[in-house]
């Protein structure tokens, strides 16, 4: 049976990175078909992606959950995986679709294993747990973390489908979303991200700028962002984003269990606390033991 | 939920079979207890007038109600549905059951956490609202009740989404919704008093058993601490020779 993968265009646009890395996670399990609820340019965009046999296209303005969700559940039929990048949207709309079906629903999937068995980590990382479904249609979000990008190069048909109706259960307001010219964060391939020791949101900016030296994304810890020094979509951690750069450089942040769970898999892990003790410098690399006052402005201006 | 604390370092069992949950220090769920501060000041401001905390799972989550309780919550339902900690009862079964007791109690909102901290699975408060057919509003940084809509700003990948749901609806909270307040002495001594009804997954005719098989639960790949550079010129040297800058 085949694949229905549900892209993410919540944001007006595919989030082209993170389906394309859902994409090479599913890819074993069959032909895949993505439907996208959004704009046609991004069915389009999703049709150019390599490994999809064909696109699904539902108008959508604002991927509300209730109205996705039946879309989705109404599709299903035909399909013996219904999967997803873990991305925000996807998070809101999956388990309401597999409650819909009567099936669970299985986030972050790390690996898939076969078309039953999957892994996914748990406890904040600190286990990974491997799971076999015994579900007619199998449910699951995908971190995309874990897996390399699908390339470019498809030529897929795109197909119209039905919107599902609105049956006026949510309505849009509105989205305040930060426009930045700084690459995304989870597809980033250099991560700068400050914490608590920043002190300040104004001091904040010394992160911004080795990010801006490195050509980084800018992550912050949950101190940093519950303190307003950054804001929250910059949350790096069990709670909030999870990267896997080349690259993480975590400035004044202590290394609780909550954030490495968003880091650990970096590839290069560098860490500027001036705790010799902090437990960041547990699992990173290269360790500084400085003053980020005087490292971090040092360290931009080096470089 | 009653949940490992987070605090709490977790160890995977030597044979395979899970996580150590024995001993260990157990807490409500951070997240629920935003969920029930929010409850509370709901209340506080006369948009509610009853908080009613529910727990599934083990006899031992009465603490937990118990401190929700403390904290403000009028009464409490207690579901046993395990009769051991690691036994964990699935997003599925929790919602069905909780939608048992929604139909029961007719709530004009329930608040959920966004994730239990233990099994990360964020989806009970999403597959509750899809069982009852309510409206959702998942991962709330800011609540408004007004009439019979809530205004909901959540937290999304991009920044913030604000949405409006028809009431009764299922809310879920993020970390920065509210702090939640400590109960203070005279409040847990006078938590001992208020109800709690203690009732079983059968009684509502629920089943349990689980969609997913556990085959195994294993140590993630570990990492290793590096090396301590001297100064931010040997750092630089470092990075280059990664080749990551
Ligand atoms: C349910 C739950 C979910 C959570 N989810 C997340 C999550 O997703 N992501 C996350 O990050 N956290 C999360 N947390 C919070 C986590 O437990 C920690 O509280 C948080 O990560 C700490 O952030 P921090 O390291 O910036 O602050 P702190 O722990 O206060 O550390 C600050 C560090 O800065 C250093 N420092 C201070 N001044 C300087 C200076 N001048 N120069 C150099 N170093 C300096 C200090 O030595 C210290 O190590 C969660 C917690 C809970 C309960
Ligand atoms: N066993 C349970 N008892 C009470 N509430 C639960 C239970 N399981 C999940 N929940 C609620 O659903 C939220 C999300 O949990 P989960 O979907 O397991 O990540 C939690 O924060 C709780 O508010």
């Amino acid at each position: 049976m085949a694949v229905l993968l549900l892209a993410d265009a919540s944001g007006g646009h595919l989030a082209a990175d993170s389906v394309s890395k859902t994409l090479t996670a599913v890819q074993s399990l069959g032909e895949v078909h993505v439907l996208v609820a959004g704009p046609a340019a991004a069915a389009a965009e999703a049709a150019g992606l390599s490994g999809v046999a064909k696109v699904l296209h539902a108008e959508d303005a604002h991927g509300l959950a209730e109205p996705v969700a039946a879309l989705v559940a109404g599709l299903a039929g035909g399909y013996g995986h219904i999967a997803a990048p873990s991305t925000a949207f996807a998070k809101n709309v999956l388990p309401r679709v597999a409650a819909l079906l009567d099936v669970m629903v299985i986030p972050d999937v790390t690996a898939v294993i076969d078309a039953e068995t999957f892994e996914r980590p748990i406890y904040a990382g600190n286990a990974v747990q491997r799971v076999r479904s015994s579900d007619s249609v199998k449910v699951f979000t995908v971190r995309t973390a874990s897996f390399p990008a699908a390339g470019a190069g498809g030529a897929a048909e795109v197909t119209p489908v039905a919107a599902a109706g609105d049956g006026g259960l949510s309505s849009w307001v509105e989205d305040r979303v930060a426009a930045s010219d700084r690459p995304e964060l989870t597809s980033a391939k250099i991560v700068v991200s400050g914490g608590r020791g920043l002190g300040s949101q104004e001091n904040f900016a010394l992160i911004e700028a080795l990010a801006d030296k490195l050509g980084a994304a800018v992550g912050a810890s949950r101190a940093a962002v519950d303190s307003g020094f950054a804001p929250n979509d910059l949350q790096v951690g069990q709670t909030g984003k999870v990267v896997a750069p080349q690259l993480y450089v975590a400035v004044g942040i202590s290394g609780a269990i909550q954030h490495l769970a968003g880091m650990k898999d970096a590839k290069v892990i560098v860490a500027v606390n001036k705790d010799e003790e902090a437990p960041i410098f547990q699992v990173a690399d290269y360790g500084l033991v400085a003053d980020l006052f005087q490292a971090l402005p040092e360290l931009t201006g080096k470089l | 939920k009653r949940v490992i604390d987070y605090n709490v370092k977790v160890r995977v069992r030597a044979d395979g079979g899970g996580v150590d949950l024995s001993n260990v220090k157990m807490s409500m769920n951070p997240f629920d207890e935003i969920a029930v501060e929010e409850a509370i000041r709901l209340k506080e401001s006369g948009v509610a007038s009853e908080v009613v905390v529910v727990s599934v799972g083990v006899k031992q989550a009465a603490e937990t109600l118990r401190t929700a309780l403390a904290m403000g919550a009028d009464r409490a339902i207690l579901v046993v549905a395990a009769d051991d900690v690691h036994r964990d009862i699935e997003p599925l079964a929790v919602a069905k059951i909780l939608a048992a007791v929604a139909k029961d109690e007719q709530p004009g909102l329930v608040i959920a956490g966004k994730q239990a901290i233990d099994n990360d699975m964020n989806a009970t408060g999403q597959m509750l609202a899809a069982l009852l057919g309510w409206g959702q509003a998942t991962f709330a940084s800011e609540v408004v009740v007004e009439g019979g809509s809530a205004t909901v700003t959540r937290e999304v990948d991009g920044g913030l989404q604000t949405i409006r749901v028809q009431l009764p609806a299922v809310i879920t909270a993020d970390l920065r919704l509210n702090e939640p307040r400590y109960a203070s002495l005279p409040n847990i001594m006078k938590a001992k008093k208020k109800p709690l009804d203690e009732k079983t997954a059968a009684d509502y005719g629920v089943d349990v058993a689980p969609r997913l098989t556990v085959v195994g639960t294993a140590e993630p790949a570990g990492r290793k601490a590096g090396v301590k550079v001297g100064s931010v010129d040997e750092l630089i040297a470092k990075l280059k020779d990664e080749g990551v800058i």
